[in-house]
């Protein structure tokens, strides 16, 4: 073992594997990441707006109108709401989707493939051909001859654009519990069969806690990715019905829009210390429960 | 046993086709129908075959009034270089982060990595492009891209280099090869597997990106496929004209399915190689 000693010394180190080969991406990342990021805790004081050149301090005052108009909390609200639900169905059914079609028949790798193609269509267009699909007189409500407001319910528009979201990354959760799966070993099922454990035992006493690597990257990613979510809710409702489907980032797009870039940067700035809040504890449980099971 | 090949044989298969007809098959299969309608008959969007067929007018209408050529090359201008770039000096510094030891490379890695969990600055970032004279502009949107990918990039790469053996860049050493030397003979080919996943993902995230391109291209002259759509189906002349935007739905999504089909199981054992273990 003489690598250590090698890579110890920071001169030795510093000579086999240059500093300066750091220069570049931290360069990009300081730059263009934390530099906006850091940016995001100065204007979000200031009443930077496109209808003024000068940009002055203002203190609270973008927190207090959010606060106060009621925004900042229902875009909150609506944005939690969302990520809850989407990690749940996205996970649910992509769960379900590897479950049906793990054994490794012609049939069952057709439909792998034909699930994942979403993944790869753009979430705008995505949400365009639910909209079509969904509207007041759009496909479904015409096959099943019912007139259901899909996209016009103040209370249950939320889940349906939570679920047009999961349609789209289902497969890519199916894909990765299928990895999840095979990893299983066959003699640690063998095993249970032999305990007698039926399906549904096994599949809760052995199968799913042995999932927990793809459980935890799962709904950490769909967590994480709805906190940002927008293209799907976009082109599906735009925010609405009454701004009950306005995510964080939305809100941020349409304040934006209006020129009322302060405002905007006050938001952003919420979602980040909410994403911060949020992250390092989800993941941290994520990981015990692995680490307790494994 | 009667009941497992039942199942097998008969309950498996149909559930199967009866999920991807009604899951899969419905959506898609509205959206290329409606692609071949007229704009009357596309108004109220249903399943059923068109009365008379519109393929080769709504394709080139999408095609020419919706300036997809333009769209196209800008998608290909920002991300080409993006994914590039990010890969060369993302590499290239894990391959420092993951061979040295002690609490500031610890701490640099920690940083290095925090742009997966955190949230881009996305209004600031306008901000600092206008300062920069980088608003609006392909090369700003690519600055961007590498600054919010570039920690996807070192997460992967890090934890793949740390399972390469130290004897490998040893040997090169002892015949007198520099760091550099080193680097691109030795470890960049070995890196291949992971470079391929980062590939798909970051290709994947900014061929479908609208919601950064419209705050850094918003405004300017290059546009990409998606920012596109979107601007092409909420101006007037697509208002409720389902046929041309579902005419620019496929196109769009047609490159990414076509290089899929040809290359999905390299494709999904990249994308899960990283996950599961």
């Amino acid at each position: 073992m003489t690598a250590p000693s090698v890579r110890r010394g920071p001169l030795l180190g510093g000579g086999l594997y240059p500093t300066w080969f750091l220069a570049p991406a931290f360069a990009i990342l300081m730059v263009f990441f934390f530099l906006p990021t850091l940016f995001n805790f100065i204007y979000a004081f200031t009443n930077w707006s496109a209808f003024h050149d000068d940009i002055a301090g203002v203190g609270f005052a973008n927190f207090e109108s959010v606060l106060s108009n009621g925004s900042l909390v229902s875009s909150l609200r609506i944005t939690i709401v969302y990520a809850v639900l989407v990690a749940i169905l996205q996970n649910g059914m992509g769960l379900g989707l590897a479950l049906l079609l793990e054994r490794d028949t012609r049939l069952n790798r057709f439909a792998r493939v034909v699930f994942f193609v979403p993944v790869l269509m753009s979430a705008l267009a995505v949400g365009y051909i639910f909209q079509a699909l969904l509207k007041p007189d759009g496909a479904l409500n015409g096959l099943l001859h019912v007139s259901v407001p899909w996209l016009g319910s103040t209370t249950w528009t939320v889940v349906t654009v939570a679920f047009v979201n999961s349609w789209k990354w289902m497969g890519l959760a199916m894909v990765i519990f299928l990895a999840g799966l095979k990893t299983i070993p066959e003699d640690v099922l063998e095993a249970a069969r032999l305990d007698g454990a039926g399906v549904w035992k096994t599949f809760t006493q052995v199968r799913f806690p042995l999932l927990a690597p793809a459980v935890t990257f799962n709904v950490a990613t769909a967590l994480l990715g709805s906190f940002n979510g927008f293209d799907t809710i976009l082109a599906t409702t735009g925010g609405g019905p009454a701004q009950t489907t306005e995510v964080l980032n939305i809100y941020i797009f349409k304040v934006y829009g209006n020129g009322l870039f302060a405002q905007a940067t006050t938001m952003s700035l919420v979602l980040f210390l909410i994403v911060t809040i949020l992250a390092f504890p989800v993941i941290g449980y994520l990981r015990k429960r692995e680490r307790v099971l494994s | 046993m009667k009941g497992s090949v039942l199942w097998t044989r008969v309950l498996h298969p149909v559930i199967v086709v009866v999920l991807l007809v009604t899951a899969i098959g419905i959506p898609l299969w509205l959206a290329l129908i409606t692609s071949f309608k007229s704009q009357g008959e596309a108004n109220i969007p249903d399943l059923t075959l068109p009365s008379s067929w519109h393929v080769w007018d709504n394709y080139r209408q999408a095609f020419t009034q919706g300036d997809m050529l333009w769209a196209l090359f800008g998608s290909l201008l920002v991300m080409i270089p993006a994914v590039l770039g990010v890969l060369i000096f993302g590499s290239l510094a894990s391959w420092v982060l993951a061979r040295r030891t002690g609490k500031m490379v610890s701490i640099l890695y920690s940083a290095a990595i925090s742009g997966i969990i955190l949230p881009p600055a996305v209004v600031t970032i306008v901000l600092l492009l206008r300062q920069l004279g980088l608003a609006s502009t392909p090369f700003g949107m690519m600055c961007v891209y590498m600054g919010m990918y570039m920690s996807l990039v070192v997460f992967f790469i890090t934890g793949f280099i740390r399972t390469i053996p130290l004897e490998l860049e040893e040997a090169a050493r002892m015949d007198g090869a520099k760091p550099l030397g080193i680097f691109l003979k030795v470890i960049l080919p070995l890196l291949r597997p992971v470079i391929a996943t980062a590939t798909i993902l970051i290709c994947l995230y900014i061929w479908n990106d609208v919601f950064y391109s419209f705050f850094v291209l918003g405004g300017g002259s290059v546009t990409t496929l998606p920012l596109n759509l979107y601007s092409v189906a909420s101006s007037n002349l697509y208002q409720n004209n389902w046929n041309l935007v579902f005419a620019y739905v496929i196109l769009m999504s047609l490159p990414l399915i076509v290089i899929f089909a040809f290359a999905q199981r390299r494709i999904i054992s990249g994308i899960t190689g990283g996950a599961v273990k």
